[in-house]
């Protein structure tokens, strides 16, 4: 009898836990797996917005022509080539304000938890608040930048730097749009890369700084052998997360730009494409493309990862 | 040991680096509060120039019904407050059972289901838009409320069960022990032990899908943008901006929706940050 009782309380637990969880896992295979499937079957079939009331009583008509048209199409290579850069730009630049603001806050100082908590303002703020704002500031006619501009950098003209697609600074041309957009990612997102960063230094026992310090050590020193090496899982960590949130950015460039200024993102193209064109087949074949370079680019970076992993 | 405290150069250095700092989060916010008080007229005239007098007319423009001369946000706030509101209480009514069984429980399967948490908490959500308004299209949703309620519901459902499920992990697992030691049943066990020490977790937790639901503009555009009775305040604020609206009006509202969000967000603050960056300090 009392040699039976393990099993049936571990049987219980097992199916305690399967009742707890099963509510969970219901709502996940609802909006995630079903919606999946059906984003599948939409870019492999020829389905408008028009078609919407009959779905489901007629019978689908397969065709690879969504996955054609897109392949050849100028549109979705260029918003493909806009996204990996704003990605990028946006993951390397949240990461280094994060990291900056993390090591100037590292140590205790007067006030330091207020200062903390006001750095994670633009983090809360709704996009759409935040877009506002930052549309007002960049506006040609009454903004803050471009009257400063003018009253005191000698402007002659405003900057639509919203709207504008490039422009020659110093014999370079520069993606302005583009370039405003990311800045505003990285404004809103750096916080975030802050928060972890803090974390993760808090976690690094003093000792290792002491005993870095008896040795001789600068703090420049300290800080690239000691402190950074100690930070690098995390920064990979926000750097993936990043680059993976801001692929499938829609708010922040839609708000901002509309697309206007070559900053047609592609989550803007899915959006347009199901919209504006009416057109579901191309919208969830754009969708599934979308997620095929993030896929591989993700396997990319895992194979990297692990090849930097087995040097030395 | 001194060659760990900084000296006097670093600390001025770190002074500049934290006003930059402040400058850079703060600045546009101040900027939009700042051009909220100014009247109109004032603001296209002297861009640069500081507020004379305390004019706070545009908030009430924005907030008041369209009938009586202003911008309807008063409404598209209700909107909001019901969405985001009946979000929370499915969120985590759905979640709080899931967390604390991946958390603790060993039953079967448990790695896949934590797997599956994990990786539906980091799915391009993007793709999944499409076929989730054509389902809620079809079933006549998409122009109610209700069509946004669901959406929303299945967008913080992951969110909600990572942050939560980091929250009972982080408590310690011996007063259970003690508990079911003593013959409490599962029920008991969940109401009079996990849920009261759960309290701060499940309270930050809601206040996060709370600001996610808030905040969302995507879902809302896509839904409702073609009826403005049902406009959310996101939804609301960004399509006024395309009509001849007073900038200093679009930011009245702008700062209207957002103090309520940093204030429960800052009242809450520590416990939705160590939810969610728990894990990061490995």
């Amino acid at each position: 009898m009392t040699a039976a009782r393990p099993t049936t309380a571990r049987a219980r637990e097992n199916r305690t836990g399967w009742l707890l969880v099963t509510p969970s896992l219901a709502v996940v295979a609802l909006v995630v797996l079903v919606p999946f499937a059906l984003v599948v079957v939409f870019g492999f079939s020829e389905v408008r917005l028009v078609d919407i009331p009959y779905l489901g009583t007629e019978p689908i008509t397969w065709s690879l022509d969504n996955f054609r048209r897109a392949a050849t199409s100028q549109a979705f290579w260029g918003a493909l080539w806009t996204t990996v850069l704003y990605a990028a730009l946006t993951a390397v630049g949240s990461l280094a304000v994060g990291l900056v603001l993390a090591l100037a806050l590292r140590r205790p100082f007067r006030g330091r938890g207020l200062v903390r908590a006001l750095l994670l303002v633009p983090y809360v703020l709704p996009v759409v608040a935040a877009a506002t704002i930052w549309k007002t500031l960049l506006n040609p006619q009454y903004g803050l930048v471009n009257a400063f501009g003018r009253a005191y950098l000698g402007w002659d003209t405003p900057v639509g730097f919203l709207s504008t697609t490039s422009a020659e600074v110093w014999g370079m041309p520069v993606p302005v749009a583009l370039l405003v957009v990311v800045l505003f990612d990285v404004w809103k997102s750096a916080p975030l890369a802050f928060l972890f960063l803090t974390a993760r230094l808090q976690s690094v026992p003093g000792e290792i700084e002491e005993a870095a310090a008896l040795d001789g050590a600068n703090r420049r020193q300290t800080l690239r052998f000691v402190l950074l090496p100690q930070l690098r899982a995390v920064a990979l960590l926000l750097l993936l997360l990043r680059f993976i949130w801001s692929f499938q950015t829609f708010d922040d460039v839609y708000l901002l730009t509309e697309g206007a200024g070559s900053t047609q993102v592609m989550a803007i193209q899915v959006y347009t494409e199901l919209v504006t064109k009416a057109d579901i087949g191309s919208a969830a074949a754009f969708g599934l493309l979308m997620s095929l370079v993030l896929v591989v680019l993700l396997a990319g970076y895992v194979v990297l990862s692990r090849r930097a992993g087995e040097g030395p | 040991m001194s060659g760990v405290r900084p000296t006097r150069a670093a600390r001025a250095g770190r002074a500049v680096v934290v006003a930059l700092a402040l400058l850079w989060s703060l600045g546009p916010v101040a900027y939009g509060v700042v051009l909220a008080v100014r009247p109109y007229g004032e603001v296209t005239r002297d861009p640069l120039g500081l507020p004379t007098t305390l004019d706070l007319s545009a908030f009430a423009t924005a907030m008041r019904d369209e009938a009586d001369g202003g911008f309807g946000l008063g409404r598209f706030v209700l909107n909001s407050l019901g969405v985001a509101l009946g979000t929370v209480l499915l969120s985590v009514a759905v979640c709080v059972l899931g967390a604390y069984a991946a958390a603790r429980l060993r039953y079967r399967g448990r790695a896949l289901t934590n797997g599956i948490i994990l990786a539906v908490y980091l799915f391009p959500g993007i793709v999944l838009a499409v076929p989730k308004f054509v389902v809620l299209a079809r079933l006549g949703l998409t122009s109610t409320l209700a069509g946004l309620l669901v959406v929303y519901v299945a967008a913080t459902v992951p969110v909600a069960l990572y942050m939560m499920r980091n929250f009972f992990l982080a408590l310690p697992a011996s007063v259970e022990e003690a508990a079911i030691m003593d013959g409490c049943t599962l029920g008991q066990l969940l109401v009079r032990v996990v849920l009261p020490i759960a309290v701060p977790g499940v309270v930050a937790t809601a206040i996060y899908v709370f600001m996610i639901a808030w905040n969302e503009y995507f879902y809302a555009l896509l839904f409702l943008v073609q009826r403005r009775g049902l406009w959310t305040a996101p939804l609301g604020i960004a399509q006024l901006g395309d009509f001849q609206v007073p900038v200093t009006v679009l930011l009245a509202g702008s700062i209207a929706v957002t103090v309520p969000v940093v204030i429960i967000f800052f009242l809450a603050q520590r416990y939705i940050v160590s939810g969610l960056v728990q894990g990061a300090e490995r």
